[in-house]
């Protein structure tokens, strides 16, 4: 059970352990019938067995291929020899939010893709040793890491989703007063209204925030900037500099004739009721969601893996992805589109919509697709599908789900001066800083990429929080010249 | 929380509350709106800013008890709290100087009419309010109407109060004035609001309504609160609530008002249940 043999620490050639430890899993057709996580991550013993895989490479290629540069040798080290509290305050030097990362990262192409046993056998499960270590945090009564004594200084963050936590936390360790404003009525962003409890539970999130408060870190819920309150104002309130951390919520459509007629939802609005307004739990909770019988999902990431699975949990009885590209180019996680294919999800590739039909009452009843098939590589690298005419075909539907993607709400661009922003929205900021084009103003994650990742996010949250600090001590000034 | 500063009662189903929230107090606009939820497990609705007060720090909502939420929000006394309040919302009425405007409020509507009518008085133009309700108790803030208006035209659909018959009836006779409003503001419910836009349309009259879609966050997030206006698809909540009465698809919107009917029917009877009818 535990990958077998010695732990290699002894010898002199170390001893190779081709496969990962599987991580435990609840049974397909148990976990379809409620929202309770699916995966159950490893015991101490899966977690050291696993440890022990790592060969501990000088140059370690995972650490290279993690956006936030984790100690990984080092933390799996310490799991290797049973020194799990060391192991996470390694981790946490680096992320703070380990326990949701370890879940949500697509480390198949990040710090796995690079490791040195992955080239022959399975790379090491550093995701899952990742939220071994989280998880172990989360169950003991851990101190909130020290903060640097008070500068007097205090800096708005504007979005509490994963770049504005790491944001704030940073500055927080530096010694600054940093207040988020949210606009919704709970903190996390995707964490909390995008992604379903079954795959991230909210308890983990909020037990990761709670941290963040101990730290001194103020959250302001309800306060929509650009609404409640426009950045010029927070400068006037005595803000010193402003993070913008805002994410990529509003959703894309297809632009199809007949797309607001009743039965047609975009992802995000579907998550939203279900996640951060407790539908699935209606009627204790007071918003309702609906899906149907037969239900179709646009799209081919995360939230459209993300938005199936939870149509299956509201009992819809057939679920089927419609993406235009083949499986090897979905850009979803790969453990995400094992446990949609487990749980009875069907994917129908290489396929495109283009027309709704309403049935008799004005509801959605039926779907035209037509099929696709790759042509030249287009401006993302990726073979472009190209439509085959004449290959209509229908399919029966009640409900479609639209998860294409998402851009940023216009709400701060739209109201502050001075802040320069793409043609699809995004605000424009220096990777290297942050720095927006406007100065004392930084931004960073989805807000500034368009929807990317959790990891992407806190990496750009902590880049900016370092060019605060500096810009807030007068070392650095990202608008001079 | 957000706490209640005062509570006035219309009638058994219209309410308003002045609720403590210096935040938005401070920026609210005529046409705006605000999002509250009034306890943990409680849903998200959209209720339109009736008035504010800077320096009480307070913004006046008035709504009418149509279902569960609106109903606890209905039940609750002075000095209570809501859980979550956010706002303004939604983008002002546009203000300027047009000269003659008529303002049309029905039901509830009336509320969101009355700061519209006040900022419109304010920036100079002449300003008729044209306002109904289904029967004499349901009508409320006539005197406040009256100061914010240059003139109050007044209906009632069973002809208990003033004058018997529709806000459109009185519309058509205002339109076809020697000298007819040069723009029309409709707020009110979604027939009243179609059936306005029927007769502008007939005078050639410039028409802006105020929609009130299904929504769930209000900043542009969820897509529930999609209209087709003009052919586009325009999200309410950030690029409303008003647009031009004469491009809005009124059917399709209708529609979609109606996707959670049985749910919200179940919700209400079930929080009936459980108070004992005393609610
Ligand atoms: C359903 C779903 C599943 C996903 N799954 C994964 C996954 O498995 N792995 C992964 O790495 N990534 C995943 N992602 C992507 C990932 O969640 C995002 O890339 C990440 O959350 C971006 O973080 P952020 O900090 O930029 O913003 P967000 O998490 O988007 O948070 C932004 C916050 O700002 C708030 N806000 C917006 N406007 C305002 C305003 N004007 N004033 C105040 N507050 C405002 C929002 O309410 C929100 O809370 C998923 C996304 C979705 C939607
Ligand atoms: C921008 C805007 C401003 C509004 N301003 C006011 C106002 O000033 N006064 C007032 O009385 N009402 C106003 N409404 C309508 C108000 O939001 C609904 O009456 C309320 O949400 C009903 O909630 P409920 O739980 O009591 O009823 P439910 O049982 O949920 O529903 C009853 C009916 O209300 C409508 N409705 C339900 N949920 C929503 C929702 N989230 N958003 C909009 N309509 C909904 C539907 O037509 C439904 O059939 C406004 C709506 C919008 C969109
Ligand atoms: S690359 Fe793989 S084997 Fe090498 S140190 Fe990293 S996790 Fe261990
Ligand atoms: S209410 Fe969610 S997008 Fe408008």
């Amino acid at each position: 059970m535990l990958g077998g043999g010695d732990d290699g620490r002894a010898g002199k050639k170390k001893k190779i352990i081709p496969r990962r430890v599987p991580m435990a899993c609840r049974d397909p057709q148990e976990r379809i019938r409620d929202f309770a996580e699916v995966a159950l991550g490893y015991t101490p013993e899966e977690a050291m067995a696993e440890a022990r895989r790592c060969i501990q490479c000088k140059e370690a290629g995972c650490r290279q291929g993690c956006p936030v540069d984790v100690d990984i040798p080092a933390f799996i080290g310490l799991i290797r020899d049973g020194r799990f509290e060391e192991a996470a305050a390694r981790v946490q030097e680096q992320n703070l939010l380990p326990a949701v990362c370890g879940r949500v990262c697509p480390q198949e192409n990040q710090c796995e893709k690079f490791c040195t046993m992955g080239k022959k056998h399975d790379p090491v499960a550093i995701g899952r040793l990742e939220r071994f270590v989280g998880d172990f945090e989360l169950a003991r009564d851990r101190e909130a890491p020290l903060v640097a004594p008070p500068t007097g200084k205090r800096v708005a963050v504007v979005g509490s989703g994963p770049g504005g936590l790491t944001c704030a936390a940073d500055l927080a360790r530096r010694g600054h007063t940093a207040t988020i404003f949210e606009s919704l009525h709970k903190p996390g962003g995707v964490l909390t209204y995008g992604i379903p409890e079954f795959r991230l539970p909210k308890r983990v999130v909020q037990a990761e925030i709670d941290v963040l408060r101990r730290m001194g870190v103020r959250i302001e819920c309800n306060v929509v900037v650009g609404r409640t309150v426009t950045i010029d104002e927070l400068f006037d309130e005595g803000f010193e500099a402003v993070y913008i951390g805002t994410g990529a919520g509003s959703p894309l459509f297809p632009d199809l004739p007949g797309e607001n007629m009743p039965g047609i939802k975009s992802a995000s609005g579907f998550l939203t009721r279900v996640n951060l307004m407790h539908a699935y739990q209606f009627p204790e909770y007071d918003t309702p969601v609906l899906i149907g019988r037969r239900v179709v999902v646009l799209g081919g990431g995360n939230v459209a893996m993300d938005a199936a699975r939870t149509a299956l949990r509201l009992g819809a009885e057939d679920v089927r992805i419609v993406y235009r590209r083949t499986e090897a180019q979905m850009p979803a996680r790969l453990e995400e589109r094992h446990h949609a294919a487990e749980e009875g999800v069907r994917f129908q590739f290489l396929s495109v919509p283009v027309r709704y039909e309403a049935g008799e009452t004005g509801w959605l009843s039926r779907l035209e697709c037509l099929c696709c098939e790759l042509g030249e590589p287009d401006a993302s690298g990726r073979r472009r599908p190209e439509t085959v005419a004449g290959s209509e075909f229908m399919l029966d539907v009640d409900t479609v789900v639209i998860a294409i993607g998402q851009r940023p709400n216009p709400l701060i661009q739209a109201t502050t001066a001075g802040l320069d922003t793409s043609r699809k929205g995004t605000i424009v900021a220096d990777p290297a800083t942050g720095a927006t084009t406007r100065r004392g103003v930084f931004a960073g994650g989805d807000v500034v990429t368009g929807a990317a990742t959790v990891i992407l996010a806190m990496g750009a949250g902590r880049t900016a929080a370092r060019t605060i600090d500096a810009y807030l001590r007068g070392e650095t000034d990202p608008w001079s010249g | 929380m957000y706490r209640i500063l005062r509570k006035e009662v219309f009638s058994a189903s219209v309410k308003l509350l002045e609720i403590e929230a210096p935040r938005v107090a401070r920026k609210a606009r005529a046409g705006q709106f605000v999002m509250l939820r009034v306890y943990e497990k409680g849903e998200r609705i959209p209720l339109t800013v009736a008035d504010c007060d800077p320096e009480r720090g307070s913004v006046t909502v008035v709504f009418m008890e149509v279902g569960k939420t609106t109903r606890m929000l209905g039940s609750l006394e002075e000095g209570a709290g809501i859980l979550d309040f956010v706002g303004p919302l939604g983008n002002p009425t546009e203000i300027e100087k047009f000269g003659r405007v008529a303002c049309v409020g029905g039901g509830v509507g009336v509320a969101c009419i009355y700061p519209i009518c006040r900022a419109l008085k304010q920036a100079g133009n002449e300003v008729v309010a044209v306002v109904g309700a289904r029967t004499r108790e349901l009508l409320f803030w006539e005197d406040r109407l009256r100061e914010a208006a240059d003139e109050l035209l007044i209906t009632t659909d069973d002809g208990s109060y003033v004058r018997k018959g529709f806000v459109t009836d009185v519309l058509r006779e205002v339109a076809g004035r020697e000298y007819p409003p040069d723009r029309v503001v409709a707020v009110g419910p979604l027939p009243m609001m179609r059936a306005v836009c029927g007769v502008t349309r007939e005078f050639g009259l410039k028409t802006i309504v105020s929609l009130n879609p299904i929504m769930v966050d209000g900043i542009g997030m969820c897509g529930a609160c999609r209209v087709t206006v003009g052919g586009e698809t325009r999200f309410v909540c950030v690029e409303g609530p008003e647009f031009d009465g004469h491009q809005v698809d009124f059917a399709e919107l209708a529609q979609r008002l109606q996707r959670y009917r049985a749910q919200e029917q179940e919700a209400l009877a079930r929080y009936e249940a459980e108070c004992g009818g005393r609610c």
